[in-house]
């Protein structure tokens, strides 16, 4: 049974990324890397829990959202208000984030997954582009101005966050319940058939997807000085699809570094915004074309040092179909 | 070991899809432990009559009873965990998990850990998956598929992918089981096999058994009694004596004999 516990990989995991993100806190307090390798890091950080949520939704269980900068959005406003006109201390600004979404997440979640396919797709855009606007009217957070933040978020609270936000969605999807996601991604009329609670499963999943989005909000409000409603369009939304998309529906460590390629890429491209979507655009359709199922199909890292998968299951000789 | 214990009765179920009729007035009833056939031209109904009995579609008029419990209206989900589980006429497997874990989704509503055990990976995640493992390979067993425990099923041959659909519904603990066309696009040597596996579980399992099938050798040779449903309504029933010789059903589905 040795498959059910937490095994040398997961340990070997948390010391490199320990000594990893302890290398880099020493690089940052040292003065070596100057604020522009720094802010990409956090970006960096940002995105994989924004694309690790997302595959939760949309790898995992197969809802296809494309509303997720909206739960970042709420979530980056929640907590900056805890911060800036509650004054309660940064922790509690997370969680409030998180939570915030989360309660976003399952007011959007019931009614609208109760749609399938495109239909889901144009409600949770429509849901992103609400809040957005919503935001935009209401003056006690500044409006069209936006809202003026403490720069909060430090590298030690990003690093807990993320390595929370992966192994919470691992330990997920690794049980009974992420099987019943993917049982609900693979035919959801089988799973119902065999006693799953579809509908309970899929607002689970948009819940716990919505929270870390949330949490990520909360991050990215107190990194960047200062939020905006313009920060929230529907282009973030496509932005962190992309990553679960050219990662690979289904496969976390596609997402993930997905999320770490774009980040990098994109920040260098920064300064020509409009080649920035071409360029992306065009990643995107070659990506379709030749390598349909993503950079890591439904495969994760550490099936490749096994002969065998567990959790998702299955061997690693089969990369001919996509799953979306 | 047929009861005289009534276990489904259907009285008078129909579903109407806007002007379609598609099922009317169907009486139905299962005594526990029988084998019984549901045949039937294509477009008859017989599928319908099954998404109606698993909840897919609700019925507009009649009932439904299994054991005495009334299903009209309940959720797929609940009706399979008070006892009726399905195949399906094209199967629907979870292609993409295991042959084991397919299984395992079929243990998952008797699963005793809840969600927040299972992110904080406290005991009670870790005994409750532990032994829903053991059990599904036990169960595979029975079935001769422990040997394609880590397979993907959608790479499974043919044959191994209805015997893996008839294992996971078998897993969900059922009362009655419904196979809807088990042997569509067999050979006959799977045919015999399969003949031989639903004898087998049915014994096994001590279990009530609905069957649609197209395949008159298979139907008449294992079922007990056949109801017969043409245009929705149910035209004949009685042994396989009975319905091979009722002239109702010869004009409309078996035809006449070639001499």
């Amino acid at each position: 049974m040795k498959k059910l516990t937490h095994g040398k990989g997961f340990w070997t995991a948390i010391v490199v990324v320990a000594i990893l993100s302890a290398l880099i806190q020493f690089l940052i307090s040292g003065g070596t890397l100057n604020s522009f390798y720094v802010n990409t890091i956090f970006y960096i950080g940002i995105n994989i829990i924004l694309a690790t949520s997302l595959h939760l939704i949309m790898g995992i269980t197969g809802q296809f959202s494309i509303g997720h900068a909206g739960f970042l959005a709420v979530g980056a406003y929640a907590s900056a208000i805890m911060t800036m006109k509650l004054d309660l201390p940064f922790p509690v600004a997370i969680l409030a984030g998180g939570i915030a979404a989360g309660i976003a997440g399952l007011i959007i979640g019931i009614p609208s997954l109760r749609l399938k396919g495109d239909y889901l797709a144009i409600a949770t855009l429509g849901f992103g582009e609400i809040v957005r606007i919503t935001f935009l009217n209401i003056d006690y957070i500044g409006g069209a101005s936006g809202m003026q933040v403490r720069h909060l978020t430090t590298w030690p609270w990003l690093v807990a966050c993320v390595v929370l936000t992966v192994v919470v969605i691992t330990n997920f999807t690794n049980s009974t319940h992420g099987r019943a996601c993917i049982s609900i991604r693979e035919n959801e009329i089988a799973a119902d058939a065999m006693g799953i609670n579809t509908t309970y499963y899929k607002v689970a999943a948009f819940v716990i997807g919505s929270f870390f989005a949330g949490i990520a909000g909360a991050l990215y409000a107190h990194n960047f000085y200062i939020i905006q409603p313009t920060n929230f369009g529907f282009l973030k939304s496509f932005d962190i699809l992309i990553f679960v998309v050219l990662g690979g529906l289904g496969s976390m460590s596609g997402a993930v570094i997905a999320a770490i390629l774009l980040t990098i890429i994109s920040t260098f491209l920064q300064d020509y915004s409009e080649t920035r979507m071409i360029i992306y655009s065009l990643v995107l359709i070659i990506m379709m074309l030749y390598r349909p199922q993503g950079l890591m199909g439904t495969k994760e890292l550490t099936s490749l040092f096994k002969y065998r998968g567990t959790g998702k299951g299955g061997m690693p000789n089969d990369n001919k179909q996509t799953i979306a | 070991m047929t009861t005289n214990k009534l276990l489904l009765k259907v009285e008078k179920a129909g579903i109407r899809f806007g002007g379609l009729q598609a099922v009317s007035d169907v009486n139905l009833e299962l005594k526990q432990g029988e084998l019984v056939g549901l045949i039937g031209p294509n477009g008859a109904g017989k599928t319908t009559f099954f998404n109606l009995l698993t909840g897919v579609y609700v019925p507009t008029e009649g009932s439904i009873e299994l054991d005495g419990d009334k299903l009209n209206g309940l959720a797929p989900f609940k009706i399979t965990r008070k006892g009726i589980s399905r195949t399906f006429q094209n199967i629907r497997l979870f292609g993409e998990l295991s042959v084991l874990d397919n299984v395992k989704v079929a243990y998952h509503s008797r699963a005793k850990h809840s969600i927040l055990s299972s992110i904080f990976r406290l005991p009670h995640h870790f005994s409750g998956e532990k032994e829903m493992e053991e059990q599904a390979i036990e169960f595979l067993k029975i079935f001769k598929l422990e040997g394609f425990l880590h397979e993907k099923a959608k790479n499974l041959p043919y044959g191994q992918q209805r015997r893996l659909e008839i294992a996971r519904a078998l897993a969900a603990n059922p009362k009655l089981l419904l196979l809807d066309e088990p042997a569509a696009g067999m050979n006959p040597q799977e045919t015999h096999e399969l003949m031989n596996l639903i004898s087998f579980i049915r014994e096994r399992f001590s279990l009530t058994v609905l069957l649609i099938e197209h395949d008159m050798l298979l139907v008449m040779g294992v079922c007990e009694r056949i109801y017969v449903l043409d245009h929705g309504q149910l035209i004949a029933q009685g042994t396989p004596q009975e319905i091979r010789n009722n002239p109702k059903v010869i004009e409309a589905y078996l035809g006449e004999e070639v001499s």
